[in-house]
């Protein structure tokens, strides 16, 4: 059976780098793939449930991987969240998908 | 001080729904909560979003679900301290608690419900240096009294709907009202965004964009914010700088109640009746954990529903209670109401 996993790094907010698979097959999202190998605690992360409502899953995008283009709802978060920097973008709004593979992403402090 | 039989930390959906499962035995609820109104993270987060999963409402928006959790259990008449957090609680010689808030309001209940969801929600604070040296002198994260800033001059910052709502709103009553934000959109209800722009037009608002404030100053007070608009930097004189960014959740001083916390939430015995290891405090809803925890409201409703038969023994020992159906009892509000099915009507044969 083919491989439905991507290969991404991951830097938590201790500064440990992470190499995990993440599944292309579970409609997962970034956020969702830091909180199911709890890359950061329970309530730090993804406390809107992935609404794009508190910018607690912002991250830093470290690779030149291709991402999906940033939607409003998303944009409009970011320009309200602290830390934003020009790589800044929601976990939950970047579904796990093949094109990921060799991602490189730093979450950005808790806020 | 205010007294009651189950004392609940948290008023979101589960905190509650206790409320009505408290009260079908007859048992009543206060609840605190550190938001100024009921609802947790349904009111303040996403009151427009629907929900599928909620048993019988295929889809309900999160703040219709709060609002008809708080049409069930009006009839058993709970209390509120909204606005408050609780910070202390002490155990009493006869086995009851006194949780206290941040502004000194004693509460005292032979049983604790926290239902705390992720915690108490705490305004998220801009990154300026010195904002603690002004809080309270002039640096206010949310507006509880609006009369504070008659005929003053008030600078707000944010993009949301509060910002746009409080701006518009002390548009009739400050003296200046000046609003920063980040970027030149903003991310409030449309006709708030309208209503924003008119009132700009009608120089009742000043906006500026895109800017932030990046320092405050004053002697002992505040007297000045310092402005970043783009490649400018200036200084505003206001006597009030409100900085509206959102919440976000912390376990907050429950987590120095001696309760065991793992991963953020509070440890509790889901074989049983969701008490903690402290005999007299449990924990439901989102706040707690245990091996195979969900974090959906559906559980914290049967969560609840445990809860208040385990609080029920504690409050009445040694009293029997057996398990009635509503459909069956009815429902006898402590506002003096009640609900019955209508008994059915058999027809005599003659």
């Amino acid at each position: 059976m083919e491989n439905q996993d991507v290969n991404i790094t991951i830097i938590d907010r201790d500064g440990v780098t992470h190499k995990i698979e993440a599944p292309t097959d579970m409609a997962m999202n970034l956020m969702e793939v830091v909180r199911s190998y709890e890359l950061a605690p329970e309530g730090t992360i993804g406390v809107c449930g992935g609404m794009a409502m508190c910018a607690s899953c912002q991250c830093y995008v470290l690779s030149d991987t291709e991402l999906p283009e940033m939607q409003d709802d998303e944009e409009a978060m970011l320009s309200e969240a602290f830390y934003v920097k020009d790589n800044s973008r929601l976990g939950c709004q970047i579904p796990i998908t093949p094109e990921l593979e060799g991602l490189e992403i730093e979450l950005a402090p808790e806020s | 001080m205010i007294t009651t039989d189950i004392l609940i930390i948290g008023a979101g959906p589960t905190g509650l729904f206790t409320v009505f499962e408290a009260g079908l035995l007859k048992l009543k609820c206060h609840l605190i909560d550190a938001l100024p109104q009921p609802g947790g993270q349904c009111s303040e987060i996403y009151p427009k979003k629907p929900i599928y999963d909620i048993p019988a409402y295929p889809e309900i928006l999160a703040g219709d679900l709060t609002n008809k959790l708080m049409e069930q259990c009006k009839q058993f008449e709970p209390g509120f301290t909204l606005g408050e957090r609780a910070d202390t609680i002490e155990k009493q010689e006869d086995g009851s608690f006194i949780v206290t808030t941040n502004k000194g309001t004693k509460h005292k209940a032979p049983v604790v419900a926290i239902a705390g969801g992720l915690g108490s929600f705490e305004p998220r604070k801009p990154l300026i240096d010195n904002i603690s040296d002004y809080e309270d002198k002039g640096v206010e994260y949310m507006i509880k009294e609006p009369e504070m800033y008659r005929n003053k001059r008030v600078v707000i910052a944010g993009g949301g709907d509060s910002a746009l709502d409080w701006s518009i709103f002390l548009s009739d009553v400050a003296s200046e009202v000046t609003l920063i934000h980040r970027r030149n959109e903003f991310r409030g209800h449309l006709d708030s965004v309208e209503k924003v722009q008119e009132l700009k037009s009608a120089g009742k608002i000043n906006l500026i964009t895109p800017a932030e404030v990046v320092g405050l100053e004053g002697e002992g007070k505040i007297e000045s914010v310092t402005v970043k608009q783009e490649a400018k930097v200036f200084k505003k004189e206001c006597d009030h700088f409100v900085p509206l960014f959102g919440l976000s959740p912390k376990l907050g001083p429950i987590a120095n109640w001696g309760l065991e916390i793992e991963k953020n939430a509070i440890k509790v015995n889901n074989a049983l009746d969701y008490q903690t290891n402290i005999p007299g405090i449990f924990a439901i809803g989102d706040v707690n954990t245990y091996p195979g925890k969900l974090k959906l409201i559906l559980c914290g409703f049967h969560e609840a529903t445990l809860m208040c038969q385990a609080a029920y023994q504690i409050i009445n020992p040694g009293k029997r209670y057996v398990l009635k159906y509503t459909t069956v009892a009815g429902v006898d509000g402590f506002d003096g109401t009640r609900k019955e099915a209508p008994k059915a009507v058999v027809k005599a044969i003659e």
